[in-house]
């Protein structure tokens, strides 16, 4: 058994919160293991982007751990949890509009390297950092519009400058909150296509509602319902799991 | 012609980086209006030999709204209470001159790190609160202070102002003079330091910061950022400078009144800022002096009117031209090159 | 001569009533759109001014000149709610700040024009003006008939807003906009009618409350504070607090000017900044 096997890149343990006398998430478990791809599945108001809040620090939990790379990170402030490698994406575009993208990338870049603590020195002699942001607009294809104010970019392109803010930080655990969400279902392939080229050792857990994408991209899928796991599974498993069938799917199965 | 230090650099730069020069790198250069409107400026005493006092006015005013510009036009934190900085420089400068420290470019200096000081330590209570509240609290903190200006008669003069204000003449060379040559001169100095020290700063990695912060602060905090030292610290800049530009008016005036600390001055420096343009450093400039030349034309005759009028500007710039005049001036511009082009 | 604590909790009530009759209209409608109105003081002038130049001018009696204050204010207001308000209702609060600054200036402006710089002189009808010593309290007619308003208008807002269909409609939209929208209550509607009631009721405080705290051009600048303090400490949207604040606000004025002049307003700045830091949604606001 290697390390990377025993130490999962992020792990929950127990992970409850509850708003009022509503429990929006259950006592939930989750392992996943470095370089996993990993769907979060349930119904609307399943406790997906609760979840996700949690384990970011915009909520704090009522009970339960959680532990990145064996660390536990559960009271840690929602920087703290960023600088140590958990990042995340928003459902709903959450960018800097008045920016360009390479303004947005080399801004993250730049909170990445400790460098806006610099406020005498000049940006344009940070080439390094502008470098670095330019590779990464690229490598997602966004180098045409790298210098356009981000506002102005059609939908799909601004859901990958989501995803491009957050490989900035350098993730080892991404979290993406349905990065298609909004897209036309051409569009929202090509931008799996983009998610599944990202590194290998990189591990993300995302929320998608398209099973058709979940199946094709997920290596595991955790069914989460009414704030509690119904159960986690491979692909296989989770088509084949006939209470996830009846409860989420419907008897038609999936699709 | 123009050799600037920001730009040979950049451009022996070029055929190292193997990319063409992004616009991002490019823009913390000099451009040839910017020059063109410091020498404008400069040029005051040649061109209104008999207004330089208001020319001075105009400066100061306008390193304050510069001021503002940073935590407002960059940082995106609204204030309602920026006199707060201001009248604590002001009075600083007054009271080191009458209690003997003559000397004005320490006693300047001195009265901006103490205003700088205050911001710093307001910073922390005002990351606490958003919206309507900071309104409130940032008002509410400049009503304390002049509240107790008011009332702290022994000290500060109370309603009749601090005066008997002696300065030491400016590098033990020139003193103030009657037709405002040396003020003027000295504003323009400091005025100029403070314009390149927040033209650096919004140049800088932790500038790009700033805008983040006026875009998005939850995506800020997403993307792992330092929020609370990031205000901290344009507070204290910004407060530094609110407070050299009051000691600047105290100095060059060699009186203090109560109004440095009022909620006039502190609407009256937003107006300036969003008449001008916030966002661009120098609509900060541009703001002031078109309140300021207009207040003098129109405030001689008729003070009503003056309000009157002011309270237009102010409703019609928030409704039809939400980037002030430096806003206008760059549609205007994008269009003319759009036509160019075509 | 040291004034007894009756005495200053009296006239501290009586003036924190006519704070909460100008004040509550603000935070209802801050509470329902967030919108940031500075200028709300110059209706509370306007009421004044209407009433004042009924009663100088026209020989209106002072009781009939609340109630037409009240409904021109609202009408007023009306027209600049649909002119002017709507338009920045989802702007940020500096636009807001920024356009009701310009139209206190304006209306300053405009109120020297019309009637002059100075104080307005008013002359309360002569059931207004007796006083009488009870336990040793100095009861004044006027500062009585003042707490009675206030009492009367909290009674109508509270039978209006828990008892009355339009109640709560407001009810739903100050809890939460979107929801209430969704279940088909109009709440644009429901605001440009709460926002004329809000006004009106400031006008109605400006014009019974001249003889206590006086008209001039100057009014809607001085008093912007302390109806902002009333609103901000209160909680935004809440009318218990904002009553609640109101009384504070008067009492501890009051008393700070018999007992502590040399301080003024500093401790009341300075209560309420440390209360915002502690409560930043106010006393009673939700959070």
């Amino acid at each position: 058994m290697t390390a990377a096997l025993a130490t999962p890149a992020l792990a929950t343990d127990g992970l409850s919160v509850n708003f009022g006398a509503l429990l929006a998430t259950q006592n939930v478990s989750l392992d996943l293991p470095a370089g996993a791809r990993h769907a979060l599945i349930g119904p609307n108001g399943a406790g997906k982007t609760t979840l996700i809040n949690l384990l970011t620090g915009l909520l704090r939990p009522s009970g339960g751990e959680i532990r990145l790379h064996g660390a536990t990170i559960t009271h840690a402030s929602p920087a703290e949890r960023v600088r140590r490698g958990l990042v995340r994406t928003f459902q709903i575009n959450s960018l800097f509009p008045a920016l360009t993208p390479l303004e947005s990338v080399t801004l993250a870049v730049c909170e990445r390297r400790g460098l806006t603590r610099s406020w005498l020195s000049r940006l344009s002699r940070r080439t390094d950092a502008i470098d670095e942001a330019l590779a990464l607009l690229d490598r997602l294809g966004l180098g045409p519009d790298a210098e356009r104010p981000t506002r102005e970019l059609a939908y799909g392109r601004q859901r990958l400058v989501e995803i491009a803010l957050a490989l900035a930080c350098e993730p080892r655990v991404l979290l993406l909150d349905e990065p298609a969400a909004g897209v036309p279902a051409r569009e929202s392939a090509e931008l799996f296509e983009v998610i599944a080229g990202l590194p290998r050792d990189l591990a993300i857990l995302f929320i998608e509602h398209d099973m058709d994408l979940v199946f094709r991209f997920a290596d595991r899928i955790t069914v989460l319902v009414g704030g509690q796991v119904l159960c986690h599974g491979t692909p296989a498993e989770i088509a084949e799991n006939p209470e996830v069938r009846r409860v989420y799917l419907g008897s038609s199965g999936h699709g | 012609m123009v050799s600037l230090p920001a730009e040979s650099p950049q451009a022996s730069d070029h055929a190292s980086r193997g990319r063409p020069v992004t616009r991002l790198e490019r823009r913390s250069r000099w451009r040839w209006h910017e020059i063109l409107f410091w020498l404008a400026v400069a040029s005051c005493p040649l061109v209104v030999p008999d207004d330089l006092v208001l020319a001075s006015q105009v400066l100061i005013a306008g390193l304050f709204a510069l001021s503002l510009d940073l935590l407002l036009g960059y940082g995106g934190i609204v204030s309602l209470g920026h006199a707060a900085f201001f009248g604590v420089g002001a009075y600083a400068a007054g009271l080191l001159a009458r209690h003997g420290w003559g000397e004005p470019i320490s006693g300047l200096l001195l009265s901006g790190a103490l205003a700088g000081l205050l911001g710093f330590a307001l910073s922390f209570i005002i990351v606490r609160v958003r919206g309507i509240a900071l309104l409130m609290v940032t008002l509410g903190v400049s009503l304390v202070l002049h509240e107790a200006a008011v009332k702290g008669y022994a000290v500060t003069g109370g309603d009749d102002g601090l005066q008997g204000i002696v300065l030491d003449p400016l590098l033990g060379l020139f003193p103030m003079d009657m037709w405002g040559r040396t003020a003027f001169g000295y504003s323009l100095a400091v005025a100029f330091a403070g314009f390149l020290l927040a033209r650096r700063l919004v140049s800088s990695p932790f500038g790009l910061a700033l805008q983040g912060m006026r875009e998005n602060g939850r995506r800020m905090a997403a993307i792992g950022a330092p929020l609370r030292r990031h205000s901290a610290l344009i507070y204290t800049v910004s407060a530094a400078l609110a407070g050299v530009a009051g000691a600047l008016l105290t100095q060059t005036t060699e009186f203090v009144s109560v109004e440095v600390l009022g909620f006039q001055r502190s609407a009256e420096v937003l107006i300036m800022l969003i008449l001008g343009g916030a966002g661009h450093l120098y609509g900060a400039f541009i703001g002031a002096a078109v309140f300021m030349i207009v207040r003098d034309q129109l405030a001689a005759a008729n003070p009503e009117y003056w309000f009157f009028w002011l309270g237009l500007m102010l409703v019609l710039v928030v409704l039809f031209a939400r980037g002030g005049i430096i806003g206008g001036i760059a549609t205007i511009a994008a269009h003319f090159r759009k036509g160019g082009s075509r | 001569m040291m004034v007894s604590l009756g005495n200053v909790l009296f006239n501290g009530l009586a003036y924190g009533m006519l704070l909460f009759v100008i004040s509550v209209g603000l935070s209802v409608t801050m509470g329902l759109m967030g919108f940031a109105n500075l200028a709300h003081g110059a209706f509370a002038m306007l009421g004044g001014y209407v009433a004042t130049t009924l009663m100088n001018r026209a020989g209106v009696p002072f009781l009939l000149t609340l109630p037409i204050a009240f409904v021109a204010v609202a009408a007023a207001s009306f027209v600049l709610e649909r002119v002017l308000y709507r338009r920045l209702y989802r702007a940020g609060e500096l636009d807001q700040v920024l356009l009701t600054i310009g139209l206190v200036f304006m209306a300053v402006a405009g109120a020297t024009y019309v009637w002059g710089p100075g104080q307005q002189p008013v002359r309360m009808p002569d059931y207004l003006t007796g006083q009488w010593t009870v336990a040793g309290i100095d009861i004044g007619v006027y500062r009585l008939f003042l707490i009675l308003v206030g009492i009367a208008v909290t009674a109508a807002l509270v039978l209006g807003i828990e008892r009355t269909r339009f109640g709560a409609m407001i009810r739903a939209a100050v809890d939460n906009p979107r929801m209430a929208q969704g279940c088909g209550i109009n709440v644009n509607r429901v605001f440009s009618l709460t926002f004329m009631a809000g006004s009106g009721l400031a006008g109605l405080g400006g014009a019974v409350g001249i003889n206590l705290i006086g008209l001039d051009p100057g009014f809607p600048i001085k008093f912007m504070v302390y109806f902002l303090i009333v609103v901000a400490v209160g909680g935004l949207g809440s009318i218990k607090g904002s009553l609640i604040a109101a009384l504070l606000l008067g009492v501890f004025d009051v008393g700070g000017k018999y007992y502590v002049p040399e301080v003024g307003a500093f401790i009341i700045y300075a209560v309420m900044v440390s209360l915002l830091l502690w409560r930043p949604a106010g006393l009673f606001g939700r959070r």
